[in-house]
This record gives structure tokens, C-alpha cells and sequence, in this order.
């Protein structure tokens, strides 16, 4: 497996712009994400991270610009031509997002079962080989609500394995989670990289995940992209905002009345402009 | 502000809440339509009923209210009994104690008082239930996996209380006449034939099929609120308390609204 990836695309985001009412969270990105790399999305709290993710994998509608999953433009498409990309896709979500009422076994079953015409003995060996991917074999009867955190997110991974995806989003993978547990499921994706060759987008705030998984890094800011580049790019990254949250420098404190007002009024005014 | 300023902002207040209200409304039928599309239309074009939960929903929504809907139309049938004696012994015409209670209860309360357990119970139940699933990200969870919330969480819904809210009717009807039964047979001078014959005597099948209709109908209103609360339930759990009251409030208000369309509706249609 080389370290890069192939040139081909396999997302590619064109001058995407997203707002929550009135309010711009992305003003105009633009990046791709390479076939079979490990790309992750870095940036503070707020700084549109997070929603750059749920607009890839078509939660949220752009409000303008492009986002080109396999040459499609999924933000000119309906909901039922989206669905055939997203079977294509899995999402491993912060909080897992489990289904209570369902045993982990059922969880993973269920794209299976919806989706596909599979016997249900083949889609219980399907589910046994994906728990047993993440390291949950013998959890398969278990209730989301008896895991720990740390096994939810592994459970949620094997859900989203279920389909045996192309491309696979995480967000936050380990947020919540110890030192130790967060390490293992840093382990876990890049297990999953290196067996079949998956296109992986992450979205963290943590460095050290962040280095240890990551084939290319892209920072965003303030719903802008800051930087974009290899590790050893980004570790020499001279960008102020970049040195500032690489040094976890804090932010200055507004002491400025009038800068906190700027502050307060900056997302309107952005949005106008 | 001044005066005629402050004059000018009323219109601009109603035509906001009414444009709100409407937005509303709109929101219910699209809910509802979306669902009677899974429901009606979607298993033809080759997308998956989900039949098993429906009758969980079903057992949740309906059986599980067996006793409370009992409990309550029992009482208020003897209620109803006790009221109309008051006024029926001054007139020395307690023959028609059977007919007053058969009625009331047939036409207005059996229905409504159905559907204000089934809205404690129930619609308070969708809203928590699809509010939780939006805090937990699972609704989402649902999209990226390519089923849709409304087919996976919704249509179920809609076609357990439009089939479980009429059978509660029927059984809360039964027990009321049974609660003014008992007064009946007990202080009014009737056998248990004699009720029974009386209580025939004075329904027609108008008062059953009216009642029912209503019945349905609330049934629907109930699980469109109750979800449509659910969807619009923000971020974190105080949010899911919100929604869960707010989908109390519009069912309750609503079922009453409806209520009273349909009875006009009825009485005008055929006045007989």
C-alpha cells in the first residue's frame, strides 16, 4: 500500500459554501481527497470542521460550490440519487449513534438487511466478520447501552464497514475517550487502511491521532482552509493559526470592548460579504 | 417607537403567526403524505414496509393502553350517567339515561378522551423518542446509511395508531357504556337487558361510524405532531423535553380543532 494514495480523486470539493441560516460556516473550500489516502480535517472548535464533514457526506446541503464523490456532484442531486452514494460511504459518528433499541449485532445487520437480498445466515457470518474486525467478536449480542465508549465506537465502525463502503468518515474518533482507547482506535483505522485499501476522511482536534493516521492534513479555520499538505508539510507550517493551534498557544483574551463587539459582529458581517 | 409605528407592527405580528401556523400545518401534511407514500405506495415500487415494526408500534401504542383507556371511560360513562340522571329525574324521564350516556359517549367522548391517553401516552412517546435519536446523532445515522428517518421511524408509527387509535375507541366506548351501565342498573331502575335493549334502542350506526372517523383522524394528527415535534428537536437533552411538551400541547389543541371541524362537518352534511 503505498502512503499516498492514488492522483484519482475520490472526493473532490470545489468552492463549497455552507450556511446555517443566515450565517456562513464554510466561506468557499477547496481541496481533494485522493483514492485510497487518509485524509484528516483538522481545526478548532467551531472553526466549521464539523460541518464541512456532514456536507460530504450529504447531511447538509451546500449553498453553493461543488462536493464530487466518484465524479458525482451530490450537491446538484435528489435525495434518492444521493442515497446510491451513500451506500458507498459508511460514517462513524462522535457519539457513535448506536441504536439502542437494537443489539450491536443488529446494528451492524441492519444496512445489510435493507438493503441488501442476502440470506439471514450470511448476513449473521457478515456481522460476526465485521465485529470481529473491530475487535467486538464476541459482542454481538450485547446492548449499545452495556458497551463501554470505547467499544461503542468500535461497534459503530463495524456498522459502518457493513456495507463494505469506499470511503469511510469519522468524526471525532476519539473524542471522550482515554489516552489508551483512543491509541487503539487510531490503530484500528489505520489496520482498516492498510486491509482494503479504504479512502478515509477524519475529522479531529487531536495532534497526536492526527500525525499517526494521516497521509494529508487539511486545516481548517474560521471556515477557511489554512493550510493543506503532507505531515512533514503541516509540521513546518509557518501560518500563525496553524503554529498557534500546533503549539496550543491559547486564544488572546478580548479585552478591547470594541474587538469584542467586532468579535460578536464578525459572523453576520462574514456572511454578508 | 411611536404610536402609529407600534400600530403598524400588530398586522405584521398576526400575519407572522398566521403564516407560522400555516408553515406548521404544512409541515403535518407533508410528514403525513410522506408516510402514506412508504406506506401505500413504497412496497409497490420495491422499497421495504417494515411490518414488525408497526406491530411493536402498535402493541406500544394500543394494547399497552388497554387499562388506562378502561379505567378512564368506565369512570366517565358513570360520570355521564350521574349527570344526565341529575337532569333526567327532575324531567321523571330516566328511560332515556341509557340513550343519553350511549350517545355522548359514541359521538364526542369515547373519541376524544381515547385520544388524549393516546397523546399522554403516545405522541409524547414519538416526540421523546425521535428527539433522543436527533441528540444522539442516530437519526442522522439513518441518513448516511441511506434509509430514510421518515420510511424507518414514521410510517410505522402512522400505521399503528391509524389502525390501534380506532380499536382503543371501540373498547373505551364499550367500557363507558359499561361504567353507565352500572349506574344505570344500580340507581336507575334498569336490568342488564333492559340497558342493553335501551342502549340499542337509541344508537344508530351514524353514531358508530362518526365517532370512528374522528378516531382516525386524531389518530393521525397525534403521531404528525408528535414526530414532526421530534424532528425539530435542537441540540442537547432539555431540548427533548421541549419538544415532548410542545408535542402535549399542539396534540391536545389540535385534536380538539379537528374535532370540532368534523362534527360541524357531520352535523351539516346530515342533519338528521
Amino acid at each position: 500500500m503505498n502512503d499516498g494514495g492514488s492522483n484519482e480523486a475520490a472526493i473532490s470539493v470545489v468552492n463549497l459554501r455552507v450556511s446555517y441560516g443566515d450565517r456562513e460556516i464554510l466561506h468557499g473550500i477547496t481541496f481533494d481527497v485522493r483514492r485510497g489516502e487518509t485524509m484528516v480535517i483538522l481545526g478548532g472548535s467551531g472553526s466549521g470542521k464539523s460541518t464541512l464533514l456532514r456536507t460530504l457526506v450529504g447531511l447538509e446541503k451546500p449553498t453553493s460550490g461543488e462536493v464530487r464523490i466518484g465524479g458525482v456532484n451530490t450537491a446538484a442531486i435528489s435525495e434518492r440519487e444521493m442515497d446510491a452514494i451513500r451506500k458507498k460511504m459508511g460514517m462513524s459518528f462522535q457519539g457513535s449513534a448506536l441504536f439502542g433499541s437494537m443489539t450491536v449485532g443488529e446494528n451492524v445487520a441492519l444496512p445489510l438487511r435493507e438493503h441488501t437480498d442476502l440470506q439471514e445466515s450470511t448476513i449473521r457470518i457478515m456481522v460476526r466478520i465485521k465485529l470481529g474486525q473491530v475487535g467486538l467478536g464476541s459482542f454481538e449480542d450485547y446492548m449499545p447501552s452495556q458497551l463501554s465508549g470505547g467499544m461503542k465506537k468500535r461497534a459503530a465502525v463495524a456498522r459502518a464497514l457493513a456495507m463494505d463502503p469506499e470511503i469511510l468518515f469519522f468524526d471525532e474518533p476519539s473524542a471522550g475517550l482515554d489516552p489508551i482507547i483512543a491509541a487503539g482506535l487510531d490503530e484500528l483505522i489505520l489496520n482498516l487502511k492498510k486491509a482494503y485499501a479504504l479512502t478515509i476522511v477524519v475529522v479531529t482536534h487531536e495532534l497526536a491521532s492526527a500525525f499517526l493516521i494521516a497521509d494529508r492534513m487539511v486545516y481548517v479555520d474560521r471556515g477557511h482552509i489554512v493550510t493543506l499538505g503532507t505531515r512533514e508539510e503541516f509540521q513546518a507550517s509557518t501560518h500563525p493559526r496553524v503554529r498557534q493551534f500546533l503549539d496550543r498557544v491559547p486564544e488572546p483574551e478580548v479585552t478591547d470592548e470594541l474587538d469584542y463587539l467586532q468579535m460578536l459582529m464578525g459572523d453576520s458581517k462574514s456572511a454578508k460579504s | 417607537m411611536s404610536m402609529p409605528r407600534r400600530i403598524e407592527t400588530i398586522p405584521i405580528a398576526i400575519g407572522g403567526w398566521a403564516i407560522d401556523g400555516l408553515a406548521y400545518i404544512g409541515g403535518l401534511a407533508a410528514l403525513t403524505g410522506r408516510s402514506a407514500y412508504f406506506i401505500f405506495i413504497g412496497p409497490f415500487r420495491g422499497e421495504r414496509l417494515r411490518p414488525q415494526r408497526a406491530v411493536h408500534q402498535a402493541f406500544a401504542a394500543g394494547v399497552e393502553a388497554i387499562p388506562i383507556v378502561s379505567l378512564i371511560l368506565f369512570f366517565v360513562g358513570l360520570i355521564m350517567a350521574l349527570q344526565s340522571a341529575y337532569e333526567l329525574r327532575r324531567l321523571g324521564a330516566m328511560q332515556f339515561l341509557a340513550g343519553a350516556v350511549a350517545v355522548s359517549i359514541l359521538r364526542e367522548l369515547g373519541p376524544l378522551l381515547t385520544a388524549i391517553v393516546v397523546i399522554g401516552r403516545s405522541g409524547s412517546a414519538f416526540a421523546a423518542e425521535i428527539g433522543t435519536k436527533k441528540v444522539t446523532e442516530e437519526v442522522d445515522a439513518l441518513r448516511t446509511m441511506a434509509l430514510d428517518p421518515v420510511a424507518f421511524l414514521v410510517a410505522p408509527k402512522f400505521l399503528a395508531m391509524l389502525v390501534m387509535v380506532p380499536c382503543l375507541t371501540v373498547w373505551a366506548d364499550f367500557m363507558g357504556i359499561v361504567g353507565g351501565g352500572m349506574f344505570g342498573v344500580s340507581n336507575a331502575g334498569f336490568t342488564i337487558g333492559s340497558y342493553i335493549q335501551a342502549t340499542r334502542d337509541s344508537i344508530v350506526i351514524r353514531d358508530m361510524y362518526t365517532g370512528l372517523i374522528k378516531s382516525a383522524l386524531f389518530g393521525l394528527v397525534i403521531t404528525a405532531v408528535g414526530c414532526k415535534e421530534g424532528f425539530s428537536t435542537g441540540a442537547g437533552a432539555e431540548e427533548v423535553g421541549r419538544s415532548t411538551t410542545s408535542a402535549v400541547v399542539t396534540s391536545i389543541a389540535l385534536v380538539i380543532l379537528v374535532d370540532l371541524v368534523f362534527t360541524a362537518l357531520f352535523y351539516f352534511i346530515n342533519p338528521t
